[in-house]
C-alpha cells in the first residue's frame, strides 16, 4: 500500500503544472465551501439570535386564530386569566422552558400634542420580558441607564424612527390613545424613557409600555393576554418542545395555538434561502471535483498506456492496476482538500481577527464566521468520495487494457 | 518435458476485418538453460511468437505449454500471476517506469510477488545491479541514464523474480552496434550465471552470433534452425 501511494504521488508530481492547476481548482472549491458556509452559518445564527433573543422569543402562544389576523392586532382574540393560568401551568411543568412573558399587543395613536402618529405597542411585565428576550435591553437606550428594569409604569420606549419623526426627546410627556375591543376610546399620558433600535420582522418596530398601563389604556378589568413569548433553555430543543406543546394546545377543542419563531418571522425564509445557497455551493464543489479528477485521471491513463502495458506484462494483477489509479485520484483529492482546508480555515481565522460589521436592513450584524467541525469533516469526506468515484472509470479502463495492445501503443 | 512446447500453433489476427496469419502451424520445443534467438525480417511473426510464449496473447489454434502450463486456459489475473512468477520481459523501448529510480524499477516486480523479506530483497536487487554494472547508478531516474544502461536495468528487472524464462523482443533495436553487443553479452552472462533461459528476437543478423540456437522466421513459418556447435565446426 505504501508503495502504491509512493507511485501515485510521484506520478502526480510528474506533471507538476497540471497537477497544481487541478488541485488549485479543487482547493478553491473547498475554500469556497468552508468560507461561504462559515459566513452563512454565522450570519444565520446571528440573525436568528437577534430575532429570538430581542423580539419574538423562541415560541409564541396565542388564542386560536390570532396569527392569521396578526396584522390587525385584534384585541378580542385574547386569553382570559383562567385560560392563561392553564398555559402557565403547562409551561411550568416543562423542564425545557427557561422563561415566558405575557404580552398585550395593541395599535395606538401617539401624540406629542403637536403631531400624531400610529404606533404598535407591546405591553409587557419588564422582569418577565427581560428573562424571556434577554437581549432586548441591548437594543434599548434609556435616559437613565442604571435602572434594574428597562421599563417602569408610566413610561414608554419609543422606536427610533418615531423618535425622529415626532421630534421627541427623552423625558417628553406624550399621550397614547387607543380604542378597546368594545370600541370605546381612551388616552393615557406617558413619559418617553428610552429609544429602541429596529430589527427585522414583526415587533421589529414596536414600542414598549408597561402591562398595567396597557390595561388602563384599554380599560381592562382583568388581564387579557394577547401573546405569550416562550424561551427555551436549549434552542436546539425547539422542534421537540414545539411538538410537545402542539400536543397540548393543538387539539380541536383547545383555545390556544402555538407557533415557532420560524412561522412568525419573514427571516425564516431568508434563512432557508441561505441554507439552499450553501447546498448549491456544495454542489458546485462536487462538480468541480468530479470534472477535474475525471479529466486529470483520464489524461493520466491515456498518456501512460504503454507504461500500463509494461507493468501488466511483468505481472501486475489487473486489480492492482485498478487500485494504483484509484489511489492516484484519491491522493489528488486528499492533497487538494488538505490545502483548501488550511486556506479556508485561515481565511475564517483572519475574518475573526478583523471582524466584519455590516448592516442587514435596520440591524447591525458583526460576523464572526465559524465552521462547525462536522461541516469541515463532511466537506472533506465529500471531496474524498467524489475523487474516488471520479477515478473509478479511468482506473477501470487502465485495468482493462490488454498488455499486448498497450505495449504496441507508442 | 521441455520448458516450452508449441504444438501446431497458428495465430490469426482479425482486427481490421482483414485476417493476417502471423504464425502458421508452428511446432517447436525449447529446452531449459538455453540462449535462443529468433531472427527474421520485420513482420515475420517474431513478436507474435514471443507474446504467445509470454502468455500475453493466445493462439488461434494449437497449444502453447510453458513450464507445464497451458497458457490458453489462463484468465487475465492468472496470466498476470503466471508472468510474474515464470517470465521476465525485456522490451525494445526499455519500458522502465519513469517515476521510479533504477533501484526501485528493479524492486518493482518483487513488490508484486510480496513474499520476499526486505533484506533478501535488497540483497538480490543489489547483486543484480552489480552484475549488470549499474550499481553506481542505482539512485538515478530512467531519464538520467543512456539507452544501453536502461536496457541493463531492464535485464536486472527481468531477472529479479528468478524467472525460468526471459523474453526479449528486439532488445537491441534502439541501440547502436557496440552497445547492442554489450547488452547481448550481458544477457548471455546472466544466462550462464542464473541458468535462466533467454529468448530474444532480432531482425539484425549481425548480433545473433552469441546465440546457441537460432531460428529463422519468414512469413510465420520457421524456415531454418541453426546451432552454435554446427556453425563453429
Ligand atoms: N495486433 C495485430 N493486428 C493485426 N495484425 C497484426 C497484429 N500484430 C501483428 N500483426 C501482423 O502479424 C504479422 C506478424 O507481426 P509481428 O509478429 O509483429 O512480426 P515481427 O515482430 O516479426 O515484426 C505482421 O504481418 C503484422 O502486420
Ligand atoms: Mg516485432
Amino acid at each position: 500500500m505504501t508503495n502504491l501511494i509512493k507511485i501515485a504521488v510521484r506520478n502526480l508530481f510528474r506533471y507538476k503544472r497540471r497537477t497544481l492547476l487541478t488541485s488549485s481548482l479543487i482547493a478553491f472549491g473547498v475554500v469556497l465551501v468552508i468560507v461561504f458556509g462559515g459566513l452563512a452559518i454565522s450570519f444565520k445564527t446571528q440573525m436568528v439570535g437577534v430575532i429570538t433573543n430581542t423580539a419574538l422569543g423562541d415560541l409564541q402562544i396565542h388564542r386560536k386564530g390570532y396569527v392569521e389576523s396578526i396584522d390587525n392586532l385584534p384585541l378580542n382574540l385574547s386569553l382570559s386569566e383562567a385560560e392563561y393560568a392553564v398555559v402557565e401551568s403547562t409551561l411550568q411543568a416543562m423542564p425545557e422552558i427557561a422563561a415566558y412573558s405575557p404580552r398585550i399587543k395593541l395599535g395606538a395613536l401617539i401624540s406629542n400634542y403637536a403631531q400624531t402618529s400610529n404606533i404598535r405597542l407591546s405591553a409587557v411585565r419588564p422582569e418577565l420580558e427581560q428573562a424571556t428576550v434577554t437581549d432586548l435591553v441591548k437594543r434599548i437606550r434609556r435616559m437613565d441607564p442604571n435602572q434594574d428594569h428597562f421599563l417602569e409604569p408610566g413610561e414608554i420606549i419609543v422606536p427610533e424612527n418615531l423618535m425622529k419623526g415626532l421630534e421627541l426627546t427623552m423625558g417628553d410627556e406624550i399621550v397614547l390613545i387607543a380604542t378597546n375591543k368594545d370600541g370605546s376610546v381612551n388616552g393615557i399620558p406617558v413619559r418617553v424613557a428610552g429609544v429602541i433600535e429596529s430589527v427585522l420582522g414583526p415587533m421589529g418596530k414596536d414600542g414598549y409600555i408597561h402591562f398595567t398601563d396597557a390595561m388602563s389604556l384599554l380599560r381592562m378589568e382583568q388581564p387579557e393576554i394577547i401573546e405569550v413569548a416562550v424561551k427555551l433553555k436549549e434552542f436546539d430543543e425547539l422542534g421537540r418542545v414545539y411538538g410537545a406543546l402542539k400536543q397540548t394546545f393543538g387539539s380541536p377543542q383547545a383555545v390556544e395555538e402555538v407557533h415557532t419563531w420560524e412561522q412568525l418571522s419573514p427571516f425564516a425564509s431568508i434563512a432557508s434561502i441561505v441554507d439552499l445557497l450553501v447546498i448549491v455551493v456544495k454542489f458546485i464543489l462536487i462538480s468541480i471535483v468530479l470534472v477535474s479528477i475525471l479529466n486529470i485521471m483520464t489524461m493520466s491513463v491515456y498518456e501512460r498506456v504503454s507504461e500500463i502495458g509494461t507493468i501488466a506484462a511483468i505481472g501486475t494483477p489487473p486489480r492492482r492496476i485498478l487500485s494504483m489509479f484509484l489511489v492516484e485520484g484519491f491522493s489528488m483529492g486528499l492533497l487538494s482538500t488538505a490545502g483548501g482546508m488550511l486556506i479556508g480555515l485561515g481565511i475564517i481565522w483572519l475574518m475573526n481577527v478583523t471582524r466584519i460589521d455590516f448592516k442587514f436592513g435596520p440591524m447591525e450584524v458583526s460576523l464572526a464566521p465559524s465552521v462547525p467541525a462536522s461541516e469541515v469533516i463532511l466537506t472533506v469526506v465529500i471531496v474524498m468520495l467524489v475523487s474516488l468515484f471520479a477515478s473509478v472509470q479511468p482506473a477501470y479502463k487502465a485495468a482493462k487494457l490488454e498488455p499486448v495492445d498497450a505495449l504496441g501503443h507508442v | 518435458m521441455s520448458l516450452i512446447e508449441l504444438q501446431n500453433v497458428t495465430k490469426i489476427y482479425d482486427t481490421t476485418g482483414v485476417s493476417v496469419e502471423a504464425l502458421k502451424d508452428i511446432t517447436l520445443s525449447l529446452d531449459k538453460h538455453s540462449f535462443i534467438s529468433f531472427i527474421g525480417p520485420s513482420g515475420s511473426g517474431k513478436t507474435t511468437l514471443l507474446n504467445l510464449i509470454g502468455s500475453l496473447d493466445k493462439p488461434t489454434q494449437g497449444k502453447v505449454i510453458v513450464n507445464g502450463t497451458d497458457i490458453a486456459i489462463l484468465d487475465r489475473a492468472e496470466a498476470a500471476a503466471f508472468r510474474g512468477s515464470t517470465i521476465g520481459f525485456v522490451f525494445q523501448n526499455f519500458n522502465l517506469i519513469p517515476v521510479l529510480t533504477v533501484y526501485e524499477n528493479v524492486e518493482y516486480p518483487l513488490l508484486m510477488l510480496k513474499n520476499i523479506g526486505v533484506r533478501d530483497r535488497r540483497q538480490r536487487i543489489l547483486t543484480l545491479l552489480e552484475q549488470v554494472g549499474m550499481i553506481d547508478q542505482k539512485d538515478k531516474y530512467p531519464n538520467q541514464i543512456s539507452g544501453g544502461q536502461k536496457q541493463r536495468v531492464a535485464i536486472a528487472r527481468a531477472l529479479v523474480t528468478s524467472p525460468k524464462i526471459v523474453l526479449a523482443d528486439e532488445p537491441t533495436a534502439n541501440l547502436d552496434h557496440a552497445t547492442a553487443f554489450k547488452v547481448i553479452s550481458i544477457m548471455h552472462d546472466m544466462q550462464k550465471t542464473f541458468g535462466t533461459s533467454f529468448i530474444f528476437s532480432t531482425h539484425d543478423p549481425k548480433i545473433v552470433g552469441e546465440a546457441e540456437l537460432i531460428y529463422t522466421l519468414e512469413d510465420g513459418v520457421i524456415v531454418s534452425q541453426d546451432n552454435k556447435q554446427r556453425r563453429q565446426s
